[in-house]
């Protein structure tokens, strides 16, 4: 649910990456928040265990420009990609506006891949969202590892609906922005449809 | 959509932020402000300048949606209020009629129940404000400042 602010002449939307424990989502925003002037960014938070395991969510406030005079502001969020974290993702989803698929494009993670599109399709069910209706995108990650899935494989076991997708190696920024620029404008897209 | 969609308008806004700068008066506060439950801020008073206010709210809605959570598995409705004490500041949250979250920062100049009884009267004056603004949301001809864009607009945003 975005924010539209006429008083602050602001728009607000909310960005969930989601995907499998380990797939790279919060690598993503890492590089998201090395790569932004430091105007245009707040503070990343990350609420980790010890082990850097992303706890509860990351969350990065991040401002892209304006539009018909308004700023747009976007809120990322990751969720916890462990299963036994699945009550805190279905909190994180609440209210969001468009979501990132991070999927781990190595072999020996295709099963956790698909289990985490289903966990999505159910939860944000939960919150009476449907998947084909939300702004969707996919990202391939890992594309650097040796032992991954084709692209084509990816696109037949986790996006039978061909949103648009993109390979990314998150860790040294590839295809990260050219993912976020995606979804923000699909999410645009969809404020432009809608209205209130 | 299962939410309408947040808007703020100026009437509402300056309604909302007149409750708020008296809120930090009247109960001794260092800082209020107002977070809606997706963790954006609405409005906020009093010494805000030198507090990260958007991590702020997120985290505060975060704590309200995981106690929220909480409740929930409980079979409780909802934890409506929270307190957290600290050495030197205290942070009051109060869920306003299930919609927005009401924060207060104070130290020892004030006390719980001063603050407990000022916001018990800002939530009910919050409450009718948002109710208002939910309202007008709805009322067709309300129509989406962003009904007009383009692609091209939205390419623009992308072309650093
Ligand atoms: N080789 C490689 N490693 C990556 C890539 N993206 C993330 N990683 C690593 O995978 C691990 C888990 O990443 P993280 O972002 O914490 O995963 P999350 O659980 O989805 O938040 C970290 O050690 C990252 O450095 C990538 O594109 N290639
Ligand atoms: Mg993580």
């Amino acid at each position: 649910m975005s924010f539209i602010n006429y008083m602050a002449r602001e728009i607000n939307c909310k960005i969930v990456y989601y995907g499998p424990g380990l797939c790279g989502k919060t690598t993503n925003l890492q590089y998201i928040y090395e790569r932004t002037n430091p105007e245009a960014k707040g503070k990343m938070i990350s609420l980790a265990t010890e082990t850097d395991r992303t706890l509860f969510f990351d969350f990065l406030p991040l401002a892209l420009g304006e539009i018909r005079g308004f700023k747009t502001r976007f809120h990322l969020y990751t969720v916890p990609g462990q299963v036994f974290y699945d009550a805190s993702r279905k909190l994180i989803l609440k209210g969001v506006d468009g979501v990132v698929f991070v999927a781990d494009s190595q072999i020996g993670r295709i099963e956790a891949n698909q289990e985490s599109v289903e966990n999505l399709r159910t939860n944000l069910a939960e919150q009476g969202y449907s998947l084909d209706k939300v702004p969707y995108v996919m990202q391939y990650n890992k594309r650097d590892l040796p032992e991954i899935a084709t692209p084509e494989e990816l696109r037949e076991l986790l996006n039978p609906t061909k949103v648009p997708e993109y390979e990314a190696v998150a860790r040294t920024g590839v295809g990260v922005f050219d993912t976020l620029k995606a979804v923000a404008k699909l999410v645009l897209t969809e404020l432009k449809k809608g209205g209130p | 959509m299962v939410n309408p969609q947040m808007v703020m308008y100026e009437e509402e806004f300056n309604q909302i932020q007149t409750v708020v700068d008296r809120l930090v008066k009247d109960a001794n506060a260092k800082v209020v402000f107002i977070v809606d439950k997706n963790g954006q801020l609405i409005a906020a008073s009093g010494d805000v300048d030198n507090l990260d206010t958007t991590s702020l709210a997120s985290l505060t809605a975060g704590n309200i949606a995981a106690t929220g959570g909480m409740a929930k598995l409980l079979k409780e409705n909802e934890f409506a209020t929270q307190f957290h004490e600290g050495e030197k500041a205290n942070i009051h949250i109060q869920l306003v009629g299930n919609r927005v979250i009401l924060v207060v920062i104070f130290d020892a100049k004030s006390s719980l129940g001063l603050v407990r009884l000022r916001v018990r009267k800002a939530s009910e004056e919050l409450n009718h404000i948002f109710e208002a603004l939910l309202k007008k949301v709805q009322e067709p001809g309300a129509d989406s400042p962003f009904a007009e864009i383009t692609d091209e607009d939205i390419d623009n945003l992308f072309n650093d």
